[in-house]
C-alpha cells in the first residue's frame, strides 16, 4: 500500500510541476482566458491597471477620427521618456562640467548610449506635439462640454507639465545651448520686473526675482540651477504629471467615454457580421449586467448596450498598436538624427544665436517686443483663455463632430488664414521698419510692455472673436476662431524663431546669410 | 449630559449639540492649518539664504595701450572697463533683457540674443531691452582698481 501512495503523490507532483505554466498564466488572469464576454469584462475590472477603461466601449470611440489616438500617443511618448530616461539616470552625474562629461560619457561610450539618449529626446519632441495636437482634437470636436469641463481642465494642467518637463531637461547637458537656454529662461521668470521697475516698485514687490531666486537658487545658473532643474526633471515634474494622468483617464471613464454627437448610433452602419473577427467572437449572449453608474447620457444602463464591443480585446488592441506606431517613429527618427550636445556652457560668452528648444521660440520671438508681455503676460492669458472655454461654450450644437457649431469648418479655414496672415504682416512690417525703441529712444518702458507686436497681435485675434461671437451669435463661433487663430499665430512665430533668425537674433532668409565669425 | 428622551428621537436625528459634528470641523481646521503652516515652512527651505556665487568684487589692471574709449573686458567677467581723460568707468555688459552677455563693439554694445542694441554710455537705443546697461562703481587707489558688479552708480561717473 504504502509504496503505490507514494507512486501516486510522485506522479502528482510531475503533473503539477508539468501544469505549472498553464497554471501560472491561469492565475495571472485570474477570472480565466479572455475568450467571452463574460470573462473579457472580468479581465478589465479584474486587472489594477486595466480598470481604468470601461469593460466596453462603443464603436464611436474606436473610429480613427474620432480621436486619431492622440491621448494614447502622449502617453506612449512619456512612457518611452519614462523609461530611457531612467536608463540615461545609471550615468548622468548633475554637476556643472561633471554633467557635460557624462552626456559625451552616454553618447560616445556607453553601450546603446547614444541611442537611449536619442529616443528620450524624439519621444520627448513628439509627446509636445501629440499633447498639443491632442488638446487641438478635444477643442475641435467639442469634447470639453458638459460632463467633461473638469478633465479639460486637467488637460491643461497636463500641457503645463509636459512644456515644464521638456524645458527642465534641457539644461541638463550643461553645453552652451542648454545654458544660454536656461539663462533666458530664468530671466523670462524674473521678468515681471519689466514692469515692477517702470514703476519704481521693485524693492518693496519683487515677484519676479523671487520666481529666479526660487528657479536657480542663486543669481546665476550654476550648480545650485543644475541640481533644481534636475530635481523637477526626474522627480517633482514626473510625479505631478503621473497624479494629473491618473485623474485624466479616469475621469474619463467617469465623464462618460469618448465624447460623440448625439445620433452616433445612427451614423454609424450596421455592425459588423460575427464571423468578421472570428478570433473575438460575440458570444456567449450577455449574462451579466453593468451596475456601475456613470454620469451623462452616454450610460448604457437601460438602455441596453448597443453599439458597444469589449474593451478587451478592440480598445486595447488599437491602444497597442497606437503605442507600436509611436515607438516606430521615435526609434526612425533616433537612427535619422542625433540629439545635439555643442560645447561645454561658456557663462561668458553666449551662444549666437541662443534658442531655446523649437516649441519655446515662438515665445521667444515674443520675448524679443517685451519680455514681460512675451514670456508671462500673453502665455497667462492664453492659458486662461484656455481654461475658461468649457464655461463660457455652453452650447451643445456640433458636439463630438470635427469643427463642429456655428460657423464650422469654414470659418476655420478662415480663421486659419486670417491667424496666419496677421503676424506674417506684423513680423513683415516690424522687421522693415522697427518698433517704437527705433523710434522714440526714450519712450518709457510701460509704453512698449503694453503696445508692442505681441500684445497688438493679441488684441486682434481678441477682436475678430468678438466680431465672430456677434456675427454667428455663438460663443462656440468665437471660441472656434480664437483658437485657430492662436494655432495659426504660434506656429508663424515658431517657424520664424526657428528658420528665419539668425546670430544677434537679425532676420535672415536661410541660416546660409548668416554672417561667419 | 441632558438628553432628549431616546423615545422622541430616530438614530437618523441623534443629539441636538453636534458633538462629533465639532470634534470632526475642529480637526479639519487644525489639520488644514497644520497643512498651510507645513507648506510655508517647506517653501522657506528652496529660498536660499546665502548664495553660492563667486565674489562680485574684482580687481584688475588695464593694459597700457588701451585707448580711450576701447573697452576691456577682463576674463570671465561680463563688464566693460573703459579710461579716458576724465577716468576710470565700468559699464555691466549683462542685458538688461534677458541676461544674455553683450559685446562691445565701436558703437556701443549689442546682445546676440534678442538684438538689443546699447550706445556706449549704456542707452538703449533698439531691441527689447527695457533699461540702459548700469554703470558699475569703480575704485582706484594707487594704481589698483577695484570693480564692484554689486554695486551701481549714475551714468558718467568716472573715476581719476
Amino acid at each position: 500500500m504504502v509504496p503505490t501512495e507514494e507512486k501516486d503523490a510522485l506522479r502528482e507532483f510531475a503533473a503539477s510541476l508539468k501544469s505549472v505554466p498553464t497554471r501560472v498564466l491561469e492565475t495571472a488572469f485570474r477570472t480565466g482566458t479572455p475568450n467571452t464576454d463574460r470573462s473579457r469584462s472580468t479581465f478589465v475590472f479584474g486587472n489594477v491597471f486595466l480598470h481604468l477603461h470601461s469593460v466596453r466601449t462603443h464603436r464611436w470611440s474606436l473610429r480613427w477620427t474620432t480621436t486619431m489616438g492622440l491621448g494614447i500617443m502622449s502617453v506612449s511618448a512619456f512612457l518611452i521618456a519614462l523609461v530611457t530616461g531612467v536608463l540615461l539616470m545609471f550615468y548622468y552625474k548633475p554637476y556643472p562640467e561633471a554633467a557635460y562629461q557624462s552626456i559625451k560619457d552616454i553618447h560616445f561610450v556607453v553601450p546603446t548610449g547614444r541611442l537611449i539618449r536619442n529616443l528620450h529626446r524624439w519621444s520627448a519632441n513628439i509627446m509636445v506635439i501629440a499633447v498639443i495636437l491632442h488638446m487641438a482634437r478635444a477643442f475641435y470636436t467639442a469634447a470639453y462640454r458638459r460632463p467633461r469641463e473638469y478633465n479639460w481642465l486637467i488637460g491643461i494642467g497636463l500641457l503645463v507639465v509636459t512644456l515644464g518637463l521638456s524645458f527642465t531637461g534641457y539644461l541638463l547637458p550643461w553645453d552652451q545651448l542648454a545654458y544660454w537656454a536656461i539663462t533666458i529662461g530664468a530671466n523670462i521668470a524674473q521678468s515681471p520686473r519689466e514692469v515692477t521697475d517702470a514703476l519704481n516698485l521693485t524693492d518693496y514687490f519683487d515677484p519676479g526675482g523671487m520666481q529666479r531666486l526660487l528657479l536657480l537658487g542663486s543669481d546665476q545658473v550654476g550648480a545650485e540651477a543644475l541640481i533644481r532643474f534636475h530635481l523637477l526633471h526626474v522627480m517633482i515634474l514626473p510625479l505631478a504629471i503621473a497624479a494629473l494622468m491618473g485623474v485624466h483617464f479616469w475621469r474619463i471613464r467617469k465623464d462618460g467615454g469618448m465624447v460623440r454627437p448625439a445620433d452616433a448610433d445612427a451614423l454609424l452602419t450596421a455592425r459588423p457580421a460575427e464571423s468578421v473577427t472570428p478570433v473575438f467572437n460575440e458570444a456567449p449572449v450577455k449574462t451579466y449586467q453593468l451596475a456601475a453608474i456613470v454620469r451623462g447620457r452616454s450610460a448604457a444602463v437601460g438602455r441596453g448596450q448597443e453599439n458597444t464591443v469589449p474593451s478587451m480585446p478592440h480598445l486595447f488592441y488599437a491602444e497597442l498598436g497606437v503605442l507600436m506606431v509611436t515607438l516606430l517613429a521615435c526609434l526612425a527618427l533616433s537612427l535619422y538624427s542625433d540629439a545635439p550636445l555643442k560645447e561645454l556652457a561658456n557663462p561668458s560668452i553666449p551662444e549666437n544665436p541662443a534658442k531655446a528648444p523649437w516649441y519655446f521660440l515662438g515665445l521667444q520671438e515674443m520675448v524679443s517686443f517685451s519680455a514681460f508681455m512675451g514670456g508671462v503676460g500673453i502665455p497667462a492669458i492664453v492659458l486662461i483663455g484656455l481654461a475658461l472655454i468649457p464655461y463660457l461654450d455652453r452650447e451643445t450644437e456640433g458636439t463630438g463632430k470635427w469643427f463642429g457649431g456655428p460657423g464650422g469648418w469654414p470659418l476655420v479655414r478662415f480663421s486659419a488664414l486670417l491667424g496666419l496672415g496677421v503676424p506674417i504682416i506684423l513680423e513683415a512690417a516690424v522687421i522693415r521698419f522697427g518698433w517704437l525703441r527705433e523710434w522714440f529712444p526714450h519712450i518709457p518702458q510701460l509704453i512698449i510692455t503694453a503696445i508692442n507686436p505681441g500684445t497688438i497681435l493679441t488684441l486682434i485675434y481678441a477682436l475678430f472673436s468678438m466680431w465672430c461671437i456677434r456675427r454667428y451669435q455663438s460663443t462656440r463661433a468665437g471660441a472656434l476662431a480664437l483658437f485657430t487663430c492662436f494655432l495659426a499665430g504660434f506656429i508663424v512665430l515658431t517657424i520664424i524663431g526657428t528658420y528665419f533668425r539668425g546670430p544677434n537674433w537679425v532676420f535672415y532668409w536661410s541660416p546660409s546669410d548668416w554672417p561667419k565669425h | 449630559m441632558t438628553t432628549t428622551p431616546a423615545a422622541s428621537r430616530s438614530r437618523l436625528d441623534p443629539e441636538p449639540v453636534p458633538r462629533r459634528d465639532w470634534l470632526g470641523l475642529s480637526s479639519l481646521w487644525a489639520a488644514a492649518g497644520a497643512l498651510l503652516f507645513g507648506v510655508t515652512g517647506m517653501l522657506k527651505l528652496p529660498k536660499a539664504a546665502v548664495l553660492a556665487s563667486p565674489s562680485k568684487k574684482f580687481k584688475v589692471t588695464l593694459p597700457e595701450s588701451l585707448a580711450a574709449g576701447e573697452a576691456f573686458v577682463p576674463p570671465g567677467r561680463a563688464v566693460a572697463i573703459y579710461k579716458d581723460a576724465q577716468g576710470v568707468y565700468a559699464v555691466s555688459s549683462i542685458c538688461t533683457h534677458l541676461g544674455c552677455v553683450v559685446k562691445p563693439n565701436a558703437e556701443g554694445f549689442e546682445c546676440p540674443c534678442h538684438g538689443s542694441r546699447f550706445a556706449a554710455n549704456g542707452e538703449v537705443t533698439k531691441g527689447p531691452a527695457p533699461r540702459p546697461l548700469p554703470w558699475l562703481k569703480v575704485t582706484v587707489a594707487g594704481g589698483a582698481i577695484t570693480v564692484d558688479e554689486a554695486t551701481t552708480v549714475p551714468q558718467g561717473t568716472k573715476v581719476a
